[in-house]
């Protein structure tokens, strides 16, 4: 069973319900796949067993000896990634988008592409049983293909060690990597706040797991900050059949247990937080 | 001396939720108190919140595309040329049974297979990839919001495209993308200066060192403001203190500082004393890397 956590904007507690989720007694396979900020590795300390190279995208190169400064390829480049900078042809690196038409258009042959291979994907051991996670290298695009690889490889190590349940730290947002984190997943939970945004996010975020048609949940944290708001979000959910899994106080403890590289199951298993996650995992896990 | 400033402030962190809609939008209030010529730019183009907080008027919205293919199939002769030349394999092909789509999801519209086409069969159309909107807010102040489409493959063209609309008077605030991926490069690379938001924790400490790598390799310079201080521990000021990074400004933790925010209050409005920290950071920042060209 794959159970993803996500949330329409960072910064809602996602990370910390992951955790809770993944330390809450059975062994678990946990996937981070918020490979643009990965954090569970820093709670966890996994071991590293196995490292993979991930490239995620081309990069263009001029061989200035081979150059003849003609520009065709200033201007067949739809990215503005090529101009002349002091009489002499440029390829910005943050522009270029790795198409590589430009190096197939050259009439000498000067330009080549260059693999970015900066990004990596990790698996391991951790005190609750496997993890993989990946880590984006800065600058790289966030397609989504770096997810995929995670997700493959997490359900590669539940089969092998017998371990059922994939808990997916997601990426915030709407976009392709957050398709990818979902797509196929039984059950997706969004974390959510009462801000002034959070309905809003929510709104967006249901649409996309509605569109795959995925078992949605959601849990609605530091409900306590503006009940009004949480409200509204309760009601929001019950007028299209999602499910409240939990409405979480707000607690200085799950920082605490950040700080002591734990998740609040850990620290604090008895505190009134620990059981509500508790129970939204029960619910979810048998829903 | 901020009131003739041209400066743009680009406002980051390494992953979502630390404050950064929170700061820029308060920056922002506070220089429209002043009378200053501010524009903020919503570069979060996943979900843009900023407007949430101001009442505006729209003044232009446009929409930012791009070119995808347009196969016909009765001049198409199935070589199989460009779905050679696509580096994002969005061309399907099925030369056998005389199959040929393009899956628009995944082109990203480089015209290469265009280019490679011998037999006139390929054509261009425009997509929609997301908007760019600018709002008036007071007679010296507007937000340009980028929002872009649901499942597009990357917000960069609308971010750029959003940028551009705010030109280059003025102080711009430029509210980031979180992470430190293309969207977040694509944004930065345009500030004179960095405000990086982080939080005393072990998570905000990892975020912020590899948005310091980053900025470090783009030669930027950058500042820190620790939000929720108070919660967490002291790992992040140690940190700053070892690389010589400027704290900027503290937020305290207070729960009903987020209680104010999660209604939409801004919070300079009833606190004085943030007020005239704001005003002086930017003063700061202002006097010593404004007035740049970028
Ligand atoms: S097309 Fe080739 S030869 Fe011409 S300017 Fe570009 S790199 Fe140089
Ligand atoms: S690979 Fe494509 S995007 Fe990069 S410089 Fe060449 S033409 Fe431009
Ligand atoms: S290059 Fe032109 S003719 Fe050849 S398969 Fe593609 S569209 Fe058809
Ligand atoms: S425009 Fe570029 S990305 Fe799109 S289908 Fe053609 S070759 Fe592929």
């Amino acid at each position: 069973m794959e159970i993803a956590v996500i949330s329409g904007k960072g910064g809602t507690g996602k990370s910390s319900i992951s955790a809770a989720f993944a330390t809450l007694s059975e062994k678990v396979v946990l996937a981070d796949c918020d490979v643009d900020a990965a954090n569970m590795y820093i709670l966890f300390n996994p071991t590293h067993e196995e490292e993979q190279v991930y490239i995620g995208s081309q990069k263009a190169v001029i061989y200035y000896s081979l150059c003849t400064n003609c520009g065709l390829c200033v201007d067949y480049c739809r990215f503005n990634a090529i101009s002349f900078i002091n009489n002499k042809v440029e390829i910005s690196e943050i522009s270029c988008d790795g198409c590589k038409l430009c190096s197939r258009i050259c009439p000498t042959k000067a330009i080549t592409m260059v693999d970015s291979d900066k990004s990596r994907m990790y698996s391991g051991t951790f005190r609750n049983g496997k993890m993989v996670y990946g880590r984006l290298a800065p600058g790289e695009e966030n397609s989504g293909k770096l997810v995929n690889i995670i997700r493959d490889k997490a359900k590669k190590v539940s089969k092998e060690n017998n371990l059922n349940t994939i808990i997916i730290d997601g990426p915030p947002g709407i976009g392709c990597p957050v398709i990818s984190t979902i797509t196929g997943v039984n059950h997706v939970v969004i974390i959510t706040e009462p801000t002034i945004s959070g309905l809003h996010d929510l709104k967006r975020t249901i649409e996309i797991t509605s569109k795959f048609n995925l078992k949605t949940w959601v849990i609605i944290n530091k409900y306590d900050l503006n009940v009004e708001k949480a409200y509204q979000i309760e009601k929001y959910c019950s007028s299209i059949n999602i499910k409240v899994a939990a409405k979480i106080p707000f607690d200085a403890k799950v920082v605490e247990a950040m700080v002591h590289c734990k998740s609040i199951i850990e620290l604090n298993p008895s505190s009134e937080i620990s059981h509500l996650i508790k129970n939204a995992y029960t619910l979810i896990t048998n829903g | 001396m901020i009131k003739s400033a041209k400066i743009k402030i680009a406002i980051a962190s390494g992953k979502g939720g630390t404050g950064k809609t929170l700061i820029s939008t308060n920056l922002f209030y506070v220089l429209q108190q002043q009378n200053i010529n501010a524009t903020l730019v919503d570069c979060d183009a996943e979900e843009p919140n900023d407007l949430m907080f101001f009442n505006g008027e729209k003044r232009k919205s446009f929409e930012v595309t791009q070119k995808v293919p347009v196969i016909d199939d009765n001049k198409c002769t199935f070589c199989g040329k460009c779905y050679d030349y696509c580096n994002y394999n969005a061309i399907f092909i099925l030369p056998p049974a005389k199959i040929i789509k393009v899956i628009e999801d995944l082109c990203h519209g480089c015209g290469a297979c265009t280019v490679v086409c011998k037999f006139n069969a390929i054509s261009e159309k425009d997509v929609s990839l997301g908007t760019v909107t600018r709002f008036l807010i007071t007679e010296h102040t507007s937000i340009i919001e980028a929002r872009m489409k649901i499942g597009v493959f990357s917000p960069v063209f609308v971010i750029k495209a959003a940028i551009k609309e705010a030109g280059n008077d003025g102080i711009i605030i430029l509210d980031s993308p979180p992470g430190t991926s293309c969207p977040f490069i694509h944004t930065v690379v345009r500030a004179d200066y960095v405000i990086l938001i982080t939080e005393p924790t072990p998570f905000g400490l990892s975020d912020l060192k590899q948005s310091v790598e980053t900025l470090k390799t783009m030669n930027k310079t950058y500042g820190v403001i620790i939000n929720r201080a108070g919660l967490g521990d002291n790992t992040v000021y140690e940190y700053l203190n070892q690389e010589n990074i400027p704290l900027l400004m503290e937020i305290p933790f207070d729960k009903t500082i987020a209680s104010h925010y999660s209604k939409g209050e801004l919070l300079s409005e009833f606190q004085p004393e943030l007020k005239a920290q704001f005003i002086s950071m930017f003063n700061l920042i202002v006097e010593k890397y404004g007035n740049s060209s970028n």
